[in-house]
């Protein structure tokens, strides 16, 4: 065990500021099967390893109403048998091709990420191939899919800085976008085996499904390998679900923690914005390193918490800012007031300097997302549902170089919150003035 | 990849590992001090100086730290564990001497009191912070107990009373008594140049003072203990369970780490199928830790507070199994490609090399090649398996438990 000084809390959006290969860009090839698969294929030539991700447009904003978690149950059933495969078999034979691999469920999409040497991913592709084409859906392995899916969300009710997101999210996005795609404990019990599969047929279908492959691999021998595989994968078109309604904060959740968790959201641009670069150099101003501004005023000049940091989050077509705080009670009405007047205060005075180290730490991020084949392979997938293309270095690099203080400046003016959502959690409420005030 | 290490004028050792391929470069300072090397009464200084480290000497203030790390666009932080204490930071490298300017200042930090009064509330803040995660405080409350009476049972974290009443003289000594050359070692890894690497470290590690200090190494005695912390409100109940595994300099340490993914990996493992696989529990595993001078197996378990007592005997029936009638083949060969694997894919960052070969010097001054670490999977045999497990049983002495229940 190893505590760390400061939470190593990276902007996620600079892990999809892709593509950025410096001069000697490496040429991405991309192809869609004829079921509609698009697959995106980055080679990387100094490494030993080749990792994937595949997004298949079926997470949680598809669960059904009062059903919410169906997704999630889905999610666990995909490693529990597929193809003629049992579990066992399956998880051994994965294995054994030293596949590192995980599904996941969002909002948007289910996950499937997997990670192993270069030479093996071409042998290891059949078997995500077949959780993600024939999974077995056996009315057996439900039960214990919805035990985990249940046991996982009560120890994040557990968890009060986890439960503070959660809650974060539904206030910020109208449902289904806020809704947890990780489930609601008092949907669970709605959910049958016949709701997965179902959700299941409707959703998991390659029609707007996006694989990103980056390692040191060759691009005809994936392209043989991944129609092998996902070709006859049934093409099943689907549509988004409609937007609901959001909740009004400011709300406070009592519960008896050590550390009131202090959760602030408002407005900005989504990463499609062709504003979006300035969006992220505001907020890595505000949140972006140890010498930015929420750190500096609110943790190294008064000591008020460990944990402090404000980050992007990103839909297609909607973005907001998450900013998160855990402080002791006594202590959590100076830290949300100080922290609210600093990112009010975000477009004063912003040096060329700040600005500055900002551009120093994403050209950084970037050359060394180049040594790591896993986060290449997600910003290739991710760069496709946001942006429909992959962003080249070039591109990003000359982005980045061009941005002025005074466009950033002008940026945080614009986009100084309006209003602001704010949900907090611990022994007592908080007077939420410096909020409803705006 | 190649292997340089040289000892500086000083007496400091540097030890390198450079690839031309990477495109960045890690360097850490590797202390060798931690919670165990505490006093009661400074119960949390390691894990506080590291902090304070970051608030200057002569030279640079904390302002200035934060801000250059941050010109540098470096990835930099620090740790603090039961046994080592470090300092790192991963930059392009045309960066790498602004890294070690910044890095050997964490050295030698000025420990200035008002720093010392305001940080003081940041660690204050911190252990509430882990006090609001169940899992950590069980951690917490497991190594106490189990290691009780040893030095290894102190937290790394300290307590509210202990970081309260901790002076900052008293955190100027133990800085005095620690941070020797002959208890650090400056490790470098990725895409630098030694030579260069011996120039910069000898301009900028001069200060740091000669000498050895010492640790007490006393051996482990097993403890028959349990101890429960009752959170009435908690849905989950937490428990974690220790006992006794080889230490770092044994030779059967990677037959432990094998036989602890066998038995406790995340997937694909035998607690995995009889718990969380039939959806009985959210998390079972066990892990195997190597100290210095000691060693344990910890097991982890996360489940309704109903299903325990039919869990915890899972859990031990699967050890009893194991203990009597070892492991298959297929399990080996399994385990095997699984570790290899990881050991490729977290060698393939600097970053990643970095903690291997810092942690390599502390414990066994020891160089390790990721190819040597495959070798030694490899070639791990039913034999030494079979071994460990008779120098080393699965048998869990100590039980914590942090949820609802008040008995088990």
């Amino acid at each position: 065990m190893e505590l760390c000084r400061g939470h190593l809390v990276f902007l996620w959006t600079l892990s999809t500021l892709s593509s950025f290969t410096h001069s000697m860009s490496q040429p991405i090839n991309s192809f869609r099967l004829a079921n509609g698969l698009l697959v995106i294929v980055e080679p990387m030539q100094d490494v030993q390893s080749a990792a994937l991700t595949l997004l298949v447009p079926s997470g949680g904003v598809r669960d059904p109403q009062n059903k919410c978690g169906t997704a999630a149950i889905l999610t666990e059933m995909f490693s529990r048998g597929a193809g003629g495969l049992s579990a066992r078999e399956l998880c051994a034979a994965m294995d054994n091709l030293g596949l590192q691999r995980g599904v996941h469920v969002g909002s948007a999409h289910i996950n499937f990420t997997g990670a192993t040497t270069a030479d093996r991913l071409c042998d290891a592709l059949p078997y995500i191939g077949h959780m993600v084409t024939q999974p077995h859906l056996a009315e057996e392995d439900f039960e214990p899919a919805r035990d985990l899916v249940e046991q996982s969300l009560m120890s994040m009710e557990d968890e009060p800085r986890q439960r503070l997101g959660k809650m974060l999210r539904e206030y910020s996005y109208a449902a289904p976008w806020g809704s947890a795609a990780e489930g609601e404990l008092d949907h669970l019990e709605n959910i049958s085996i016949e709701d997965i599969r179902n959700h299941y047929a409707q959703n998991m279908a390659p029609d707007e499904a996006i694989l990103g492959i980056a390692g040191n691999i060759d691009p005809g021998q994936i392209r043989d390998a991944v129609e092998a595989v996902f070709g006859s994968w049934k093409s099943c078109p689907s549509l988004e679900p409609e937007r609901g309604r959001l909740p009004q904060s400011p709300f406070h959740i009592e519960h008896d923690s050590a550390q009131t968790h202090i959760g602030l959201a408002w407005d900005t641009i989504p990463y499609s914005h062709e504003r979006y670069y300035e969006a992220w150099a505001a907020i890595s101003l505000l949140s972006g390193g140890m010498s930015s501004r929420l750190f500096t005023e609110v943790r190294e000049k008064r000591g008020l918490c460990y944990a402090i940091s404000a980050s992007l989050s990103t839909l297609r077509d909607e973005g907001r800012v998450f900013a998160y705080a855990g402080t002791t009670p006594e202590r959590a009405q100076e830290t949300l007031d100080v922290t609210v007047a600093e990112i009010l205060r975000l477009h004063e005075g912003i040096t060329d300097d700040e600005l500055q180290r900002c551009k120093a730490r994403a050209k950084s991020s970037l050359i060394m997302q180049q040594e790591s084949t896993t986060s290449r392979a997600s910003s290739l997938a991710r760069d496709i549902y946001h942006l429909n293309r992959v962003v080249t270095l070039d591109e990003i690099n000359a982005r980045i170089n061009a941005l002025t203080t005074e466009q950033v400046r002008e940026f945080a003016v614009e986009y100084t919150p309006k209003s602001m959502v704010l949900v907090t959690l611990g022994p007592q409420g908080l007077d939420p003035a410096c909020v409803t005030s705006l | 990849m190649k292997f340089q290490q040289c000892t500086l004028s000083n007496g400091l050792t540097l030890i390198a590992e450079t690839n031309p391929a990477v495109y960045s470069v890690a360097a850490g300072f590797f202390v060798r001090t931690g919670s165990r090397d505490e006093t009661s009464e400074v119960s949390g200084v390691s894990h506080f100086l590291e902090h304070m480290a970051f608030k200057g000497d002569d030279k640079f203030s904390a302002d200035d730290i934060n801000r250059v790390f941050d010109e540098i666009g470096a990835k930099y932080n620090a740790s603090t564990s039961e046994e080592v204490t470090m300092y790192y930071a991963a930059v392009l490298p045309e960066y790498l001497e602004r890294a070690l300017d910044l890095l050997s200042s964490l050295m030698q930090p000025s420990l200035r009191r008002e720093d010392f009064d305001m940080e003081k509330n940041v660690i204050l803040e911190e252990i509430s912070m882990y006090e609001d995660q169940p899992s950590f405080t069980c951690y917490d409350h497991i190594m106490a107990t189990h290691f009780a009476g040893h030095p290894l049972g102190q937290s790394i974290l300290g307590s509210h009373a202990s970081i309260t009443a901790l002076t900052a003289d008293q955190m100027q000594a133990y800085h005095r008594s620690r941070y020797h050359t002959g208890n650090i070692t400056l490790a470098i890894a990725g895409n630098c140049c030694f030579e260069d690497a011996v120039a910069l470290a000898e301009k900028y590690c001069s200060r740091i003072p000669q000498g050895q200090p010492s640790r007490l190494l006393p051996p482990v005695e097993a403890q028959r203990n349990s101890r429960l912390i009752v959170r009435e409100s908690s849905l989950q109940q937490h428990i974690m369970e220790m006992g006794i595994g080889p230490d770092s300099r044994d030779e059967l340490r990677f037959a432990a780490e094998l036989l602890s993914v066998v038995i406790g990996d995340d997937s694909g493992s035998r607690l995995f199928w009889e718990l969380v696989d039939p959806g009985h529990a959210e998390a079972a595993d066990l892990s195997y830790s190597e100290y210095d001078g000691a060693g344990s197996w910890m097991s982890y378990l996360s489940c309704s507070p109903e299903q325990v007592a039919e869990n915890l005997e899972r859990f031990h029936k699967v050890f009893a199994d194991v203990n009597t009638n070892g492991i298959t083949a297929d399990e080996l060969e399994q385990a095997r490609n699984k570790v290899a694997s990881r050991v490729v894919l977290r060698g393939e960052r600097p970053m990643g090399r970095l903690s291997s070969l810092g942690g390599n010097w502390m414990y066994r001054q020891d160089y390790r090649s990721i190819s040597d670490d495959l070798k030694s999977v490899r070639s791990v045999t039913l034999d030494e398996i079979r071994k460990v497990l008779d120098q080393y049983p699965l048998a869990m002495t100590t039980t914590v438990g942090v949820g609802p229940l008040a008995e088990l």
